[in-house]
């Protein structure tokens, strides 16, 4: 009588079983992700318009009304707040006081800094063509050194009224707006960094020039349409 | 459970994670997590609760489908689980906090390979049924708080002088941002890390004597 092989004694599991198993798992886990992505989709969408909100509010304090533009080569389009931004656009929030004047223009910029993207938003007066406020939204600079774009009150100050103005073409920027070393900041489109945290103030200087350099020249022919909220 | 060994009671299953086998001061798992994210209190509380969440659900899952899974499978199966419960506690935090979402980061996805959650359930959770699994889930997942809290406490009022953002020292204090960078969570871990196998130690000396 021959011995059994070892490989009969390994009791071995139905195909159908293990992919029954998966399967089933598979089901339930989806069911329940799919459910709690319903769940909390109106809570984030409007816990993120609230964060958005206080942001731009913060940058410009007359401003009561907002309203969210795409801005293109096409052109610039009225975006409702549930509505996707169109390939290529920038989006562009336009705030509005109690007496319905545009008080300011605030936009998204973002560039790399010492560790990740540093997203800011930025306030843009069309009046003064000039920068007017400054807020920094979501980063991974070190604590304690790059994160203090968010409080050093000498960096805050660069974005009172920081010069962004186009030049006669009006296709470009008249002075690229950039980081100098800190302390030697001359030039009111220049920003001065904070000593210590060169990388991540570079980055914010970067971020916003790139920014204003695409949206202004497209924003220049209808600034007109913008003055009051439509 | 060895030859010779009594079955643990309800209050010594749950208090295994606790003391015992506490995560960050006995078995020290789930150290990226324990260093990265426990620059402020809230910030450790938060990951700790939202660690507890997935350790328990997921282990009441495992248990409760234990007989069901082959073990050829059983793997692949438990991180889709654990992998569905991170995405359910994304969103609750995001609903809940975008604040301490954004603290947090991609910490909170990290958790999928958190190896407390896996090592509970293939370890425990599958061999036990649910109400065990979860009790010993529980324990755990309350031991890592306390890991993290413990962490996150010392750095927060080293690193920044406040507590829960409440600031404890006056204008004058010098923050120690060191506290607030990696180093600093190399310093408080291995400094509770000495303090509890100090304690430990002398508890051990007490019983033998």
């Amino acid at each position: 009588m021959s011995e059994p092989s070892p490989k009969s004694a390994v009791e071995i599991t139905a195909g159908w079983r293990l992919m029954a198993a998966l399967g089933g798992v598979a089901l339930l886990c989806g069911v329940l992700i799919v459910a709690a992505f319903q769940s909390t989709l109106e809570p984030i969408a409007k816990n993120r318009r609230i964060a958005l909100e206080r942001s731009i509010f913060s940058l410009i304090p007359d401003g009561v009304t907002l309203h969210i533009y795409a801005v293109s080569t096409q052109g610039l389009i009225l975006l409702r707040s549930d509505q996707s931004m169109p390939k290529g656009a920038q989006r562009v929030y336009a705030v509005y006081d109690a007496h319905r004047q545009l008080r300011g223009l605030v936009a998204e910029a973002g560039a790399v800094g010492y560790a990740d993207v540093v997203r800011v938003l930025y306030a843009y007066d069309p009046q003064r063509q000039a920068i007017v406020g400054f807020a920094v939204g979501a980063h991974r600079e070190t604590p304690g050194i790059g994160d203090k774009i968010r409080t050093d009150a000498a960096f805050q100050k660069n974005f009172v009224a920081l010069e962004a103005r186009l030049d006669v073409s009006g296709q470009s920027l008249a002075h690229p707006i950039r980081t100098v070393k800190h302390g030697s900041k001359r030039q009111p489109w220049e920003i001065d960094a904070i000593s210590g945290a060169t990388i991540t103030s570079r980055a914010v200087g970067r971020g916003i020039n790139d920014s204003v350099s695409v949206l202004l020249p497209r924003l220049r022919p209808h600034l007109d349409k913008l003055e009051s909220p439509p | 459970m060895k030859p010779g060994e009594h079955p643990l009671t309800a209050f010594e299953n749950f208090m295994e994670g606790i003391w015992k086998q506490n995560p960050v001061f006995v078995m020290v798992l789930g150290m990226c997590p324990t260093l990265a994210v426990t620059v402020s209190a809230i910030n450790a509380l938060g990951m700790g609760v939202a660690t507890t969440f997935v350790l328990v659900f997921s282990c009441l899952l495992v248990s409760a489908i234990r007989n069901w899974v082959p073990k050829e499978v059983r793997i692949a199966t438990y991180i889709v689980i654990i992998a569905s419960f991170v995405t359910v506690v994304d969103y609750a935090i995001q609903a809940l906090s975008l604040d301490l979402y954004e603290a947090l980061g991609a910490f909170i996805q990290l958790i999928v390979v958190n190896c407390i959650i896996l090592g509970r359930a293939e370890a425990h959770a599958s061999k036990h049924p649910p109400l065990t699994a979860v009790v010993n889930a529980l324990g755990m997942g309350i031991g890592f708080t306390i890991g993290l809290f413990a962490l996150g406490s010392v750095r927060e009022i080293f690193g920044a002088g406040s507590l829960f953002g409440i600031a404890l020292f006056g204008p004058s204090f010098q923050p120690w941002i060191v506290m607030l960078l990696p180093p600093g969570g190399f310093f408080v871990l291995g400094a509770w890390l000495l303090l509890f196998a100090g304690w430990k130690q002398r508890k051990e000396a007490k019983d033998g004597a």
